[in-house]
């Protein structure tokens, strides 16, 4: 049995195993399935200012190798949250972070300081990057002042770990992370989806209501290894690595690439079992390959 | 077996596609606790089924199930029940758990043509069965919203349970709605998951955007806004 604990910026995690935002719900839709202290960590839905509807149906198109959504940020506000579903959170054995999204500065920081008032909740993710939102979203994601600004701005109110989840939909990488490390962050998330669009050529009509969406799955793995090995290489801050990661050797891919923690996130809809046998996963390939930790794959990636 | 109700789906894997990548739901058309056998009614529609059509006895399936809620338990003894095409699966099964509640309901089902007809005996072992189809090959001519069932006044019903396309439950929960018969829908958004965490198949109600796979797939249909399905 390898070590698989992971510390990044003072938070601890059993092991390099979470879920990614949107992906898993609030966790409690998989208590049917698995006990879900078998996780690193959880990364809870997107919280934002108010309610949300999201966009109108339909929101989601299978594509080659993934899928394309436009979900829109459903959800019940920041209220509704530390009342009805934070009390519900804190039953679970595992790090729970919560996915902070905003169309202004001034909504992000009013989430981001009620999440900082809530114990036990040791670290937010800030959502700069999601594509299916009209205004907000990956608006500020996708340009580095703006990024460094809204960062700045919710660094001077959240005193917990700030994690930064990143936009792929950009010139460089390398240039985003920089501006959000810029902005105080702590932990750096890559990849958000890769804007897409799935047509039906019958009705010659586009297949989701939003026309473009969010492409998600093994499709876009290959961008989101050779993002995460470029933003390794360029900062110094710890990186959560996600995009189409499927099974144990995708996690282990990206640890190589330089993540310390793993999200999984569309996986959990093909198989909702899949996160704790990607731990067990881990764990045999650190044995098999007489690995002692966890951590000595961090960026290891052998390049010449 | 866990414990099964009419209604409930099943989200299958269909593997080793590209161009299948996500489960695909299917209603539970009958179970059989005793032979421990749970029955799906696949029609072969695109890559997914396809694959499905080619399965031989034996072959296993990755199967997540029971999913959604269920069809009421109705109050009284007067039920009819419609299904459109692949909608009819769910109806069997229905069928059988109303009979085990000494309920014996009306089948109304349509299909295109008669060669797309099938089981209407079985159907018949639980009640009696009406039939139409589109080109009036088989049964009465027309959609099920023309059968004459539905020329009676009052209607000699107390509820409907319903399952098919989009616009055939539409049809029938406006008749319904205007011969005062309470009408549940049975709905098939297209969804990722199943349960409960993409929310990708959302239906407007009167309770804003539902997961037609957690608080349904059953609704009750004078709940529905059915503008969100197109």
């Amino acid at each position: 049995m390898a070590d698989l604990n992971i510390n990044i910026a003072g938070m601890q995690f059993k092991n390099p195993v979470t879920t990614a935002s949107g992906c898993f719900g609030y966790g409690e839709e998989f208590r049917d399935f698995y006990d879900l202290g078998l996780l690193g960590g959880i990364f809870v839905k997107a919280v934002t200012g108010s309610n949300r509807d999201g966009n109108k149906y339909p929101r989601m198109a299978e594509t080659p190798s993934g899928m394309l959504n436009s979900v829109g940020l459903q959800n019940k506000g920041v209220d509704h949250f530390c009342e009805f579903i934070y009390p519900r959170l804190r039953e679970f054995n595992t790090q729970i972070i919560v996915n902070v999204s905003g169309s202004t500065i001034e909504e992000y920081v009013k989430v981001a300081e009620r999440i900082n008032e809530l114990e036990g909740i040791p670290a937010i993710e800030l959502n700069i990057s999601c594509p299916n939102v009209k205004e907000g979203g990956m608006a500020f994601g996708v340009v580095p002042s703006t990024a460094t600004e809204v960062t700045r701005a919710v660094r001077d109110v959240y005193k917990k770990v700030l994690m930064v989840k990143l936009s792929p939909n950009v010139t460089s990488i390398t240039e985003m992370a920089k501006a959000v490390v810029d902005g105080g962050a702590d932990v750096l998330t890559l990849i958000n989806t890769l804007l897409g669009m799935a047509i039906n050529a019958e009705t010659q009509r586009p297949v989701i209501s939003t026309i473009t969406g969010g492409l998600s799955g093994p499709a876009i793995k290959p961008v989101a290894l050779r993002m995460v090995w470029q933003v390794f290489k360029a900062v110094k801050i710890p990186i959560v690595g996600l995009g189409g990661i499927m099974n144990a050797t995708d996690a282990i891919e990206f640890m190589l690439a330089g993540a310390s923690v793993i999200q999984v996130g569309t996986a959990n809809f093909i198989d909702p079992m899949v996160a704790p046998k990607i731990v067990e996963g881990i764990n045999e390939y650190l044995d098999r390959h007489n690995i002692a930790s966890a951590r000595e794959i961090i960026g290891a990636l052998k390049v010449c | 077996m866990p414990v099964i109700l009419p209604g409930q789906f099943v989200q299958v894997l269909v593997h080793n596609s590209p161009s299948t990548f996500l489960r695909r739901p299917f209603s539970i058309h009958f179970v059989d606790y005793a032979r421990n056998t749970l029955k799906l009614l696949v029609q072969v529609k695109g890559e997914g089924t396809r694959h499905m059509g080619m399965l031989a006895p034996g072959d296993t399936l990755n199967l997540v199930y029971p999913l959604g809620n269920s069809f009421s338990v109705p109050a009284s003894h007067k039920v009819l029940l419609v299904g459109g095409g692949a909608g009819v699966a769910p109806l069997m099964f229905m069928g059988d758990f109303l009979n085990q509640k000494s309920i014996r309901p009306d089948f109304l089902v349509g299909f295109r043509s008669a060669d797309e007809v099938s089981q209407v005996e079985e159907y018949s072992k639980y009640g009696k069965v009406y039939l139409s189809t589109d080109d009036g090959s088989m049964g009465e001519k027309g959609f099920v919203t023309q059968n004459p069932v539905f020329n009676q006044s009052p209607l000699p019903y107390d509820r409907i349970y319903c399952c098919g396309p989009d616009a055939m439950m539409h049809a029938v929960a406006n008749i319904a709605a205007e011969k005062g018969v309470a009408c549940e829908v049975s709905l098939e958004n297209y969804m990722a998951c199943g349960y409960g965490v993409c929310l990708c198949c959302i239906t407007q109600t009167d309770k804003g955007n539902e997961r037609v796979c957690i608080e349904g797939p059953v609704f009750d249909a004078a709940r529905l806004k059915w503008q969100s399905n197109g």
